[in-house]
Order: C-alpha cells, then sequence, then structure tokens
C-alpha cells in the first residue's frame, strides 16, 4: 500500500474499544512519520453493544478532507457477530482487507476479490490474562500482521502508553500474542 | 508536545494552559467532553481554578459575568440551543466589557432537534459585541483559545472560539501543545481596569438615560449612546490589537500569521471560494484538483468574523472574476450572512467580482469532495452574476 492516503474503518459494537483501537494505531502511524492521521468516530447517538464504526485516514500529508470514509482500503471487525448485522464490506476497495476477530477459519469466510485476515482475538486476549471481552488491544497485532503498515513494534509502545493506567503489559502481551496468530487467508 | 485528541481535548488543553481562574459551564452536546476534560483537570488537581457546575446556561454566562467582575480569568462552552439560552448574558458580557471566553462547539439549532453541525448557532450571535474567532483545525483551536484570553483581556470584549462541532469536535488528529513556560510567558497576567472590590465599593452597569449626567463627582459621564459607542470602536480597534498578539504569538510559537483570512491559493486565481471553519481546509482538496485540471481557483478562510476584517477580505478579492461564498448558515428570508457582508464590504470597488452564494451542510448533512468539486467546476466556468437567491446544496427531496 504505497498510494497517498489510507482510509481504515473499523467496525465494532458500542463500549467494545474501537475507538481507543483506532486512537492507538492513529498515534503509532504519526510516530512512524505519517503526518495525516485523522480519527473520526460515527457522529451522534452510540449506545452499548450497538453496532459503530469509527473512520481513521493515514496519510503522508495533511488531511483537510474530514468527511466519512467511503471507499476504505481496509475494514476491521471487532466482532464477527456483526456481519450478520452491519454490511463492513461496503465500499471495501478491490483487493482491500478484511480483518476480523473470530474463532472461525479464514476459509469460513467469501468475499469476492477481497483479503482476508482472522484471528480468534477474545481467546488470545483472556490467555494474555486480560478480562473477558477486552479485544481493542489485541486486534492491533492482526492488523500490524495483515496490512505491514505500521511496525508491531511501535504499536505495542503506543498500546502500553494508551493501557498504562490499565494493565499495559497485559494489553501488548495480547497485541503481540495476535499478531503471532493472525491467519492470512488466500485471495478468492 | 505533539498530542493526538480530539478539537475538545484541544480547547480544554489550551484553557488549562492559559490558566482559567473560574470555569462555569453546562453539558450540551457536542461540547461536552471539553467541559468534561476540563472538571477532570480541575478535580485531579493539574489545574488550579474553581470550576461551578451550574444548571443551565443562562447561570453558566452568568457566573462568568460575576468572576470576571470579580477580576477573574473566566471561561464557558456551549453549543446551539445552549448558546441562545444564555443569549440575554452575553449581550450583558459584551456591554459590561468583560473579558471573558467562550468555546461554541458549532451545532444546529432545534427545531427541528438535531445534535449535528452547522454554523446558525454562533452566526446568529454575530452582532452581540462579542469578537468571534473561527478555527479551522486543532492547531487552531488550542492557538485560538490563548490568543483570545489574551485579546479580551487587552480590548476588555468578551471573545468566542468557534469551531466545527463533531467535524473537530470529536474528531482526533495530531497538533502541537504549546509549551507552559512559553503560553506563561507569552500571555500576561488578567489585572481587570475595574473589579469589585469590597475594600472600594462601586456600582458597575447602572441604569442609565437617555442623555448624559453628572457622576457622583459632578462630572458629565458617559450615557447609554456614548458607552455604545466606545464599544463599537473598541471593537473596531481590536482589529489591529488581534495582528499584533497574532504576531508575538508567532514569534514565541512559530505558528499564526493569518489573524483575518486565511488564504490558499488565491494570489494569480481568478476565482475564490470563501468559507468558514473545516470546510474552507477540506475545500484545499478540491482546489488542489482543479488546478491540476487548469482552473485557476483558491479558497479563504474566514478566521475572524466580528468585527469583521472588511479590508483584507476586499485586499483579498477585488479584481477577481467571481467569489463563491459557502456557508453552514442562513439568515432565514435573506441571504447567508457571510456572503451579504463580503457583499457589502465589496461595494465601494470598483472591479467586483460576480459573487455566488451556497447553503449547505445544515444539520450535518454529509458534504463530499466530489460535489463540492462538481458544483464550484461549474462555477468557475460560468462565473456570471446569479442574483443574490442562495443556491442550496445537497437537497435530497422537495418537501
Amino acid at each position: 500500500m504505497d498510494q497517498e492516503r489510507i482510509e481504515i474503518r473499523w467496525h465494532g459494537r458500542g463500549g467494545q474499544g474501537a475507538i481507543t483501537a483506532a486512537k492507538i494505531v492513529a498515534h503509532a502511524a504519526f510516530v512512524s512519520g505519517y503526518k495525516g492521521v485523522v480519527m473520526a468516530p460515527t457522529f451522534g447517538t452510540e449506545r452499548r453493544g450497538a453496532p459503530v464504526f469509527t473512520s481513521l485516514k493515514i496519510s503522508k500529508n495533511k488531511i483537510y478532507d474530514l468527511s466519512p470514509i467511503e471507499t476504505p482500503d481496509m475494514v476491521i471487525v471487532l466482532d464477527h457477530t456483526l456481519l450478520e448485522e452491519v454490511n463492513v464490506t461496503a465500499g471495501l476497495k478491490k483487493g482491500g482487507w478484511v480483518i476480523i476477530n473470530t474463532h472461525k477459519p479464514a476459509r469460513d469466510y467469501h468475499f469476492e476479490g477481497m483479503r482476508i485476515a482472522v484471528s480468534d482475538v477474545t481467546t488470545l486476549a483472556r490467555e494474555a490474562g486480560l478480562p473477558q471481552g477486552v479485544v481493542n488491544s489485541g486486534i492491533i497485532g492482526a492488523f500490524s500482521k495483515a496490512s505491514g503498515l505500521v511496525d508491531i513494534d511501535i504499536l505495542v509502545k503506543a498500546v502500553e502508553e494508551e493501557f498504562r493506567d490499565k494493565k499495559p503489559e497485559l494489553n501488548s502481551a495480547s497485541a503481540r500474542r495476535v499478531y503471532d496468530r493472525t491467519e492470512i487467508g488466500e485471495v478468492r | 508536545m505533539h498530542m493526538i485528541e480530539s478539537g475538545n481535548v484541544a480547547a480544554a488543553t489550551g484553557v488549562k494552559l492559559a490558566r482559567a481562574g473560574v470555569i462555569a459551564a453546562y453539558p450540551i452536546t457536542p461540547q461536552t467532553p471539553l467541559t468534561e476534560k476540563l472538571s477532570e483537570f480541575v478535580a485531579s488537581g493539574q489545574m488550579e481554578a474553581e470550576y461551578i457546575p451550574v444548571e443551565s446556561e443562562h447561570s453558566a454566562m452568568a457566573v462568568c459575568i460575576a468572576a470576571s467582575s470579580a477580576g477573574a480569568r473566566a471561561f464557558t462552552a456551549t453549543s446551539a440551543n445552549g448558546l441562545l439560552y444564555m443569549n440575554e448574558q452575553l449581550h450583558w458580557a459584551a456591554g459590561a466589557r468583560l473579558p471573558i471566553v467562550m468555546c461554541v462547539a458549532n451545532r444546529g439549532i432545534g427545531a427541528p432537534w438535531t445534535v449535528w453541525n452547522d454554523q446558525q448557532d454562533s452566526m446568529s450571535q454575530r452582532d452581540g459585541g462579542w469578537i468571534q474567532l473561527y478555527a479551522n483545525d486543532h492547531q487552531q483551536i488550542i492557538d485560538s483559545v490563548i490568543k483570545a484570553f489574551y485579546l479580551a483581556e487587552f480590548v476588555s470584549i468578551p471573545v468566542m472560539v468557534c469551531y466545527d462541532g463533531y467535524l473537530l469536535s470529536h474528531t482526533y488528529m495530531p497538533f502541537e501543545q504549546p509549551d507552559q513556560t512559553l503560553v506563561d510567558g507569552f500571555l500576561p497576567d488578567f489585572k481587570p481596569k475595574n473589579a469589585l472590590d469590597p475594600e472600594n465599593p462601586s456600582n458597575f452597569n447602572t441604569v442609565t438615560l437617555p442623555d448624559v449626567r453628572p457622576d457622583i463627582h459632578g462630572n458629565i459621564a458617559p450615557g447609554y449612546m456614548e458607552i455604545r459607542h466606545c464599544l463599537h470602536q473598541d471593537m473596531r480597534k481590536a482589529m489591529m490589537v488581534l495582528e499584533e498578539i497574532d504576531m508575538k504569538f508567532q514569534e514565541t510559537f512559530g505558528r499564526g500569521g493569518h489573524p483575518f483570512v486565511e488564504p490558499y491559493l488565491c494570489d494569480d486565481a481568478d476565482h475564490v471560494v470563501v468559507s468558514v471553519g473545516s470546510l474552507s481546509y477540506h475545500f484545499r482538496d478540491v482546489i488542489d484538483l482543479l488546478r491540476k485540471e487548469g482552473v485557476k481557483v483558491g479558497v479563504m478562510g474566514i478566521q475572524l468574523y466580528r468585527p469583521f476584517p472588511d479590508k483584507a477580505i476586499v485586499d483579498a478579492l477585488q479584481g477577481k472574476s467571481s467569489v463563491f461564498v459557502f456557508e453552514k448558515a442562513l439568515s432565514y428570508g435573506n441571504q447567508g450572512p457571510l456572503y451579504a457582508d463580503i457583499k457589502a464590504a465589496l461595494y465601494p470597488c470598483d472591479n467586483k467580482p460576480a459573487m455566488h452564494n451556497y447553503i449547505l451542510g445544515l444539520g450535518g448533512r454529509e458534504i463530499k469532495t466530489a460535489q463540492l468539486l462538481e458544483t464550484v467546476r461549474t462555477a468557475c466556468s460560468k462565473p456570471k452574476w446569479l442574483g443574490d437567491t442562495p443556491i442550496w446544496l445537497g437537497l435530497k427531496c422537495q418537501e
């Protein structure tokens, strides 16, 4: 991905921490030399458990357009049950990434012309010592492994910084664990 | 130090760096995270200030008026109907010449209810005697808040720092956090010209009569009309002061240089788009695309709306073939307020550009680059007067 601007859409449920995950990636991307990072949550009314999405734009230059993403290069899904409620690949560019937190293998998913990466973040995060359901630090490992956009070491530092008061080492361990156990599927 | 945070946190950080002494606020979307952050700063001891939670915006402004009258650096923030609810106190703060600073996270006004962005709220307050600054990104929010205290206290006029709700208030982007010691060196302590003092009792803002009359010392004191004339004169002088403050800020922090308007590729342009807030930055992408097509067009953002920087605007726009004013506000039954102001400023010029007025983005209606591109491309190909009736962009059905 060497285009001028990379657009990532994060799908989660209200309260799941998709905004925090996007914020961590924004920090790490900025540290890695991307001068333009803009993260915009769903504008309006969020409710716990309801589907929400967050837009993250990354560019080498300052970003002036703050409008929501329409044609993402990548979508990251924090909860695979969202696939039944939301068209997560809406507008996704051909050859774009679909990264899902799921216990199912990559071959179980069929997104025409898209690349797929899966990891059982929910289980791996718990194995790393985090409470049940904390997936927003772990999913960052899958993002790094699949996209290669931002180095995992820089991301892990950003995770520890964001969670500095909330078990930073368990959150970064979760990200690393997911990074090591992300399955990249075949392009179909 | 760089931060990646929301526009509301940028504003709160500016207020902390400026060492505001009294904060009174009532929560309203999309301003709420700003005042939440300030209460957090105060509760955790990061900020030495009195945080007064009140039961309404009217009281928030009343508390700021009292605090400022007692000589404290006072701050509040609001949006939309909250701003309107404090309306009577806004006029009072200006008339009483109290240097209060307020952030307005711009939001559409109900009815019908909307929590999303447009600029009708602060634009409708343009005649109240407050100085109005508009920010285009988070860097301008934090920098403007610091400059606003300086300006307000220097000219004894309250200042609104306005920024787009959600688009800026809730969006995260990188910005430089000014160093506290540099801010302390830049921003002088607040030394009020007149403050409430129990040792030296006096009356403030008592009733005036239509004519002048002698004060208690027997001297002829100004009446209502002289006092209001003075406010107007000082508003006009505030432009010169803002220019100096901006220069001093630039020397200290290395940022600034556009206190009145911020032009982008306007010098050689035949056509200029004019807008306020984050939309003026969004237009830069559109201008870049049109320049590649060979269209000589630029964009100018209005940074200071009151006092109206008519000279800077005339200098930038006279002699252009056309000027397209895009607004997220409307004087219902007339035109966009900015359009009307710019047209009036250009009236004495010999070489007046043709002008179009576009109304868009009301109540958060999405504004897309492709839509702006198509509109400006078409406008540049036929740069003629179309009459003053505003053109609505983005309407989806006829009501």
